[in-house]
């Protein structure tokens, strides 16, 4: 290539009157992308599509006797199979797990976001360097602390005991698999609530005032409307991982806690039946692609 | 304006009360993991006097210290090969129209989406079937390790790094990389002096990003190591699951540290990023609005 052939931007511009230098031009910045993007295209394809097909192709074929998949005769048992108590049963406990973790982080962020959103631009920016901090740290490391705080003879018990509540053991109940999604994930729904917050002018809130609405009107009709691509944002954010969360079950659920995340990785390590854990993996990135386009389409992306 | 906005009374009390719970909320647990790794006492929750013996555990542990490096390795390779795969795809995606492209886009966002659990699902039965090919086909007897987990994680660090550094690229305008080519800068030298420099804080960024996503998985890790090699997260993870002992305080205090390192530095390059002399050199050259002025920076994508 010549040097002045290599030079589509600004040459080609001021000749862009000539359909076919525009054309060749078009052409070779196809090519230039095309070229940019394929290792990551190939490297995508390979390690990420090919595996994907094959959790697709597993998730139809049958289980047979030795623990085995076998591949040929696709069938549709593994799908069914979702219909069945247990694992009927671990679908909606999960989900509603996944919605009432949803519901306290949005709880408890709006407010929080609000304040932050109302501070001057130093201390705001000061309080979300704060909410960074756990959101970087070591997410195994979150919930092991957890599970030290709530754990036997941990500084919760003692606590509570001292406080004359009684011996309580939250560790290995469902409410201390909520608080450690909770504790996990409230990051994600302040981060968009308050970039949310934070553009709405907040004169609108004045005069809402000022035709005497009262505070809780103001936050239905004036603050909770304007701030909706948040919330849905938001709960989007914290939803979707809270769903197929694995490592905060397995550390401060029980045995009765099973979810579909810790559920689906039985299914490969130790029952041994790939196609039923291949389809439950398949249902679940669904339910995520669904979550995520309702994600773009609220405007969530321009957060 | 913002005077009389500002909640009165009780609701300001209340609120203002509110988010000191939220802190201590987010903070209290870290800080009595920390105290308490520095307990003299083998109960976790009980303080039996100060005492560094668990981090001196933790360097005699010759498991853990393997398991350190292998998490070491795996997450520098792993950022390395991602930071130039993602930053080519984020430059190929914001700055050229090919075809094929909107089919890239969308194949690079699922990583970012999918459920940790299925990609893990995805990497074990990838790995079993390409290492059953491996096998039939070259003779060559595979076993997951190092090299597997890493392919896994740079698998998903392509993604949130092309990301980044597109938010990057797309608050950032042409015309300097226009005005390069026009003073018969040579593409390679348009970007090495013109582009790569105002994208290098989104790079950074990304390879922070990358750094410690790889450090902090642990189920699609899980899914895709060996018997040979685990990483650190996978490693202590199996030690939770057995029970809670004073060494494995000592190593998260320990994890939380690099944590911490790690955001001090995206801190700084968000920082460094929001250099006001590039920014007003830019808005000043460039004549048209750019497409997307909504700045992207100090909130994590």
């Amino acid at each position: 290539m010549t040097v002045v052939a290599d030079r589509p931007n600004g040459l080609e511009k001021a000749d862009a009157a000539t359909p076919e230098f525009e054309k060749a031009a078009n052409r070779a910045a196809s090519r230039r992308g095309f070229l940019l993007s394929l290792p990551a295209y190939t490297y995508l394809v390979l390690f990420f599509a090919v595996p994907l097909g094959i959790v697709m192709i597993y998730s139809f074929a049958t289980r047979n006797r030795f623990g085995g998949t076998d591949l040929s005769g696709w069938n549709l048992d593994a799908y069914r199979k979702l219909g069945e108590p247990i694992v009927r049963d671990i679908l909606f406990r999960s989900l509603w797990l996944a919605a009432l973790t949803t519901l306290i982080c949005l709880v408890v962020a709006y407010p929080f976001a609000y304040f932050i959103a109302t501070r001057t631009p130093v201390i705001r920016n000061l309080m979300l360097v704060f909410v960074m901090i756990p959101f970087w740290t070591n997410f195994l490391v979150r919930n092991y602390a957890w599970r030290v705080l709530l754990g036997n003879d941990g500084l919760f018990t003692n606590i509570s005991e001292a406080l004359g509540l009684g011996e309580r053991e939250l560790l290995f109940t469902t409410s201390a698999v909520v608080i450690g999604l909770v504790y996990g994930f409230l990051p994600f729904m302040v981060l968009p609530l308050y970039a949310s917050i934070e553009r709405i002018d907040l004169s609108l809130i004045e005069a809402s005032r000022d035709l005497y609405a009262s505070g809780f009107q103001t936050l239905r009709r004036v603050l909770l409307p304007l701030s909706m691509p948040g919330v849905i944002a938001g709960s989007i954010l914290v939803f979707v991982p809270s769903l197929g969360a694995y490592v905060t079950p397995e550390i401060l659920g029980g045995a009765k806690t099973t979810l579909l995340g810790s559920y689906i990785v039985t299914q490969f390590l130790t029952a041994r039946n790939w196609p039923v854990g291949a389809s439950l993996s398949f249902v679940l990135m669904t339910i995520m692609l669904i979550a995520t386009l309702v994600y773009f389409r609220t405007g969530g992306r321009n957060l | 304006m913002s005077s009389t906005v500002q909640p009165r009374g009780t609701t300001k009390i209340a609120l203002a009360a509110h988010s000191w719970l939220v802190y201590l909320f987010f903070f209290a647990p870290i800080l009595v993991l920390i105290v308490f790794s520095f307990s003299d006492d083998n109960n976790v929750g009980r303080w039996g006097g100060f005492t560094l013996e668990w981090y001196q555990d933790f360097v005699e542990n010759t498991q853990l210290q393997n398991a350190v490096w292998v998490s070491i390795r795996v997450a520098v390779l792993s950022t390395v090969i991602s930071v130039v795969l993602g930053t080519l795809a984020a430059l190929a995606l914001e700055r050229f129209k090919f075809r094929g492209r909107k089919v890239f886009d969308a194949l690079l966002y699922l990583p970012i989406i999918i459920p940790d659990v299925t990609m893990a699902v995805m990497m074990l039965l990838f790995f079993s079937e390409f290492f059953d090919l491996l096998e039939t086909w070259f003779g060559l007897d595979w076993q997951k390790g190092l090299s597997s987990i890493t392919i896994s994680h740079i698998a998903f660090n392509i993604s949130f790094v092309s990301v980044v550094v597109r938010a990057r690229l797309a608050g950032m305008s042409e015309v300097l990389e226009e005005a390069a080519l026009d003073l018969y800068a040579s593409r390679w030298k348009t970007f090495r002096y013109v582009t790569f420099p105002q994208i290098l804080p989104g790079v950074a960024a990304g390879a922070l990003l990358a750094l410690t996503l790889s450090l902090d998985d642990v189920v699609i890790t899980q899914f895709s190591s060996g018997p040979g090699a685990t990483t650190l997260p996978v490693f202590v993870f199996g030690l939770i699951r057995r029970g809670v002992t004073p060494l494995i305080n000592a190593t998260s205090v320990l994890m939380l540290a690099a944590s911490v390192i790690l955001v001090a530095l995206s801190l700084a390059f968000q920082q460094f990023s929001g250099r006001p002399s590039l920014r007003t050199a830019r808005q000043a050259i460039s004549a048209k609005p750019t497409t997307n002025t909504q700045s992207k920076e100090g909130i994590p994508q």
